[in-house]
């Protein structure tokens, strides 16, 4: 589970679990692993749907790469399966000029069967930045891409170590991102006369006010055991900094460390100022209470937003603003931001290299993230030379809060072995929220664990 | 004519379950090569009765639990059948009224009890509760639990789990209570008068006339409820598995389902201690039911 998070697209619809319950229930009973890798074998596990996105002549303007001739055809395994997403990648991939295939899987299930998908996969393959990146990066099950970071203008150097495996060459294309960060409704700190807090101490302090004033400080979900791992990440990367998250991230850190128990003392601070029992809400109902203003506060991703009717809620999606988490050690200040990043991969024995490479660099391009915004408008594009002359004042936000972050983080579940974060680390926090007091007992059991996984 | 299927029930049933013996004693992520699969020994079932102990035996009490619950539940199955059987007024009414669950997939029964009965902030029984709200899907705190000197947490039944039991029992009772509608349409009428002129009362006659004459639907229903509690998964997974709610299928799936890397000989470990549970029964059950139809 679920680990784990698709995010963006699969927080569109609703309750459903991260996890593929069905595909798991009849072949894990008995036998799973080998029936599932029987399962992926065949390619009738596939597609859902195919789309061709010839090359379009009214496409925007063609990349280096796109205006190459004769690459052939290719293909891309892709879980933007819902609609928006969908049609939004085909017409990127049409202002890519390439002449690609798309396979389209429903995103839970390519998530899910992904070890196996990877093993026999389409040219090029839609991924997430990060640990889970570099996992595949380094057993070989995907290919260099390094050449194609040679020539991909408006690519920050954030973005290209996000991209890069632990060998330091490049396995990967961000297409786009979505911060994490402290999201409010700009009416309720108006009419208040709130101010946005900057250090721990104001933001204690904001509670307190909000709390006297009636209102439910912090929303608070972990349904699914996921929304919470964003407090942890920025606690983490607030108090102990980004060197030692990663580290931490890595399996290189002893959880029972003085650092980490620092991270859940400084929790607990601000846990009465959150929802009741928030492991069994799921993030949708939190951001309920944002919407009807019962609650302050919601540390969570911009798609916060679309839990929201753009048509019978505008107004509520136009009032939410959000702030960085505020400082809590000034030695580390807000330097950090948690932004996982969307993108794509090659084949480590792609059926057409040469093809696959021109997509990748299309994908990369301008003239590809702006054909995706043009239908899906939602998402912060990777290339900072984008047409962002559509963005609303959110989306502005978000590209200058990242790109002035001095690091980018993904999230726990997609910078660690995914198994941990799901089973251990993100079971700990559930267990943490309920029982406070027993941080002690967890963190040794977090650690007991822990030293069964390899994090290779 | 048999020769076919038994070779698909080979195949597709006894094969994998074999492999999955076979990988429960190696290091695999469902991702490197076949050769790269390395022996480990015991060593997945050392860390999961060691290490991830907590998760074990509270999957392993969580089943038992659910035994002991359906095995309930088919009764109470059993009693509405028995009661609407005597063709009381409404009584089609009634039978549509239990059954209809039984047509839900407990994956659906699953959301539907989380997003309208169970949700904290909107479900309908915290609507209708006058006291404070209930966090029945988050809530893993145990009711009753017994601390045993060798193990931490300690094993009990959790909040939320009770609540799932709940919603069982919604689909369970329906199911059952078909069969043994089935059955009871079944059973000679001439027994029934046989024992009212006799002088039976009403339990005596369901005790020694009614119910032995059920047997063949009592035999299915024990493999059933037997079966249904071992194989839970589906309406945990519904919910996202909350804290306390694991059983042994969710800690299969848990292991082996990943989207980064499987961990496929622990999920196989997890997967042979239900097995050997399975079979166990089945074992008991085949004995049992031999022996007595021999007598």
């Amino acid at each position: 589970m679920s680990k784990t998070a698709n995010r963006l697209q699969s927080l569109r619809d609703s309750s459903l679990s991260r996890r593929n319950f069905v595909i798991g229930s009849g072949a894990a009973a008995v036998g799973g692993a080998t029936l599932l890798a029987a399962c992926g074998d065949d390619d009738e596990a596939a597609p859902a749907a195919t789309t061709t996105a010839a090359p379009a002549t009214t496409a925007a303007p063609t990349t280096t790469a796109a205006a190459e001739t004769g690459v052939g055809t290719t293909t891309l395994g892709s879980n933007y399966s819902d609609e928006k997403p969908r049609n939004a990648l085909a017409a990127a991939v049409a202002a890519t000029g390439v002449d690609t295939i798309i396979n389209t899987i429903d995103h839970n299930t390519y998530q899910e069967n992904f070890n196996t998908y990877i093993q026999q996969p389409d040219d090029v393959v839609a991924w997430f930045a990060g640990y889970r990146m570099r996992a595949f990066a380094s057993k070989g099950v995907v290919g260099d891409i390094s050449d194609v970071w040679d020539n991909l203008p408006g690519m920050s150097d954030g973005f290209r170590s996000a991209a890069s495996g632990l060998d330091g060459k490049q396995y990967f294309v961000p297409l786009y991102f979505y911060p994490w960060a402290v999201h409010y409704r700009k009416s309720v700190f108006a009419d208040n006369g709130y101010s946005i807090p900057t250090t721990w101490d104001e933001f204690k302090g904001l509670c307190d006010t909000m709390a006297a004033d009636g209102i439910t400080p912090l929303c608070a979900a972990n349904d699914g055991r996921w929304p919470q791992m964003g407090m942890f990440d920025m606690l983490n990367m607030r108090i102990n900094g980004y060197d030692f998250h990663v580290s931490l991230m890595g399996g290189r850190e002893n959880w029972e460390d003085a650092r980490v128990q620092n991270i859940f003392s400084t929790w607990e601070e601000i846990l009465p100022y959150y929802q009741p029992d928030p492991n069994g809400r799921t993030w949708q109902d939190a951001a309920n209470a944002l919407g009807d203003k019962s609650a302050g506060m919601y540390l969570i991703g911009t798609f916060l937003t679309s839990n929201f009717d753009g048509d019978t809620q505008a107004d509520i999606i136009d009032d939410i603003d959000f702030f960085l988490f505020p400082e809590v050690d000034p030695a580390y200040g807000q330097d950090a931001i948690e932004a996982p990043i969307d993108g794509f991969m090659m084949a480590a024995d792609p059926a057409n290299e040469e093809g696959a490479k021109a997509l990748l660099a299309g994908l990369g391009s301008v003239a590809a993230i702006d054909a995706y915004l043009s239908v899906d408008p939602s998402v912060v594009a990777a290339n900072s030379n984008a047409d962002t002359s559509g963005y609303n004042a959110l989306q502005k936000k978000s590209a200058e809060a990242v790109g002035s972050a001095k690091f980018i983080s993904q999230f726990l579940d997609r910078d660690t072995d995914p198994d941990f974060a799901a089973n251990v680390a993100g079971v700990g926090i559930a267990d943490f929220l309920a029982t406070p007091g027993n941080i002690g007992t967890i963190l040794a059991d977090i650690e007991a664990k822990k030293q069964t996984y390899t994090f290779e | 004519m048999v020769g076919v299927p038994a070779a698909l029930h080979i195949g597709l049933v006894w094969i994998p379950a074999t492999l999955t013996v076979i990988l429960s004693f190696a290091e695999w992520d469902n991702l490197a090569p076949l050769s790269d699969i390395r022996d480990v020994g015991f060593r997945n079932y050392w860390f999961i009765f060691t290490v991830f102990e907590g998760d074990l035996f509270g999957a392993l009490f969580n089943n038992f639990v659910l035994i002991i619950w359906l095995t309930i539940c088919s009764a109470i199955g059993m009693l509405f059948a028995y009661l609407l059987d005597k063709n009381i007024r409404g009584s089609r009414f009634y039978q549509s009224v239990y059954y209809f669950p039984v047509v839900l997939s407990l994956a659906v029964v699953g959301f539907i009890w989380k997003s309208t009965m169970f949700s904290r902030d909107r479900g309908l029984l915290n609507t209708l509760w006058p006291g404070g709200p209930i966090d029945f899907v988050g809530d893993g705190t145990k009711i009753f639990s017994f601390d045993l000197p060798f193990l931490d947490p300690a094993l009990g039944l959790s909040k939320n789990f009770a609540a799932l039991l709940v919603a069982m029992a919604w689909r369970h009772i329906g199911y059952i209570m078909v069969m043994y509608l089935a059955g009871l349409k079944a059973v000679d009428q001439a027994l029934r008068e046989a024992a009212a002129i006799d002088g039976c009362n009403e339990w005596q006659a369901f005790r020694r006339v009614i119910f032995p004459s059920l047997k063949p639907i009592n035999v299915i229903v024990v493999v059933i409820t037997a079966i249904e509690a071992l194989r839970a998964y589906d309406i945990i997974a519904a919910l996202n598995e909350p804290r306390g709610t694991d059983v042994m299928g969710t800690l299969v799936t848990k292991s082996l389902l990943g989207e980064g890397g499987g961990r496929v000989g622990f999920g196989s470990a997890y997967g042979v201690v239900m097995l050997l549970l399975c079979l166990g029964f089945i074992i008991w059950y085949v004995i049992n039911h031999y022996r007595e139809s021999e007598l």
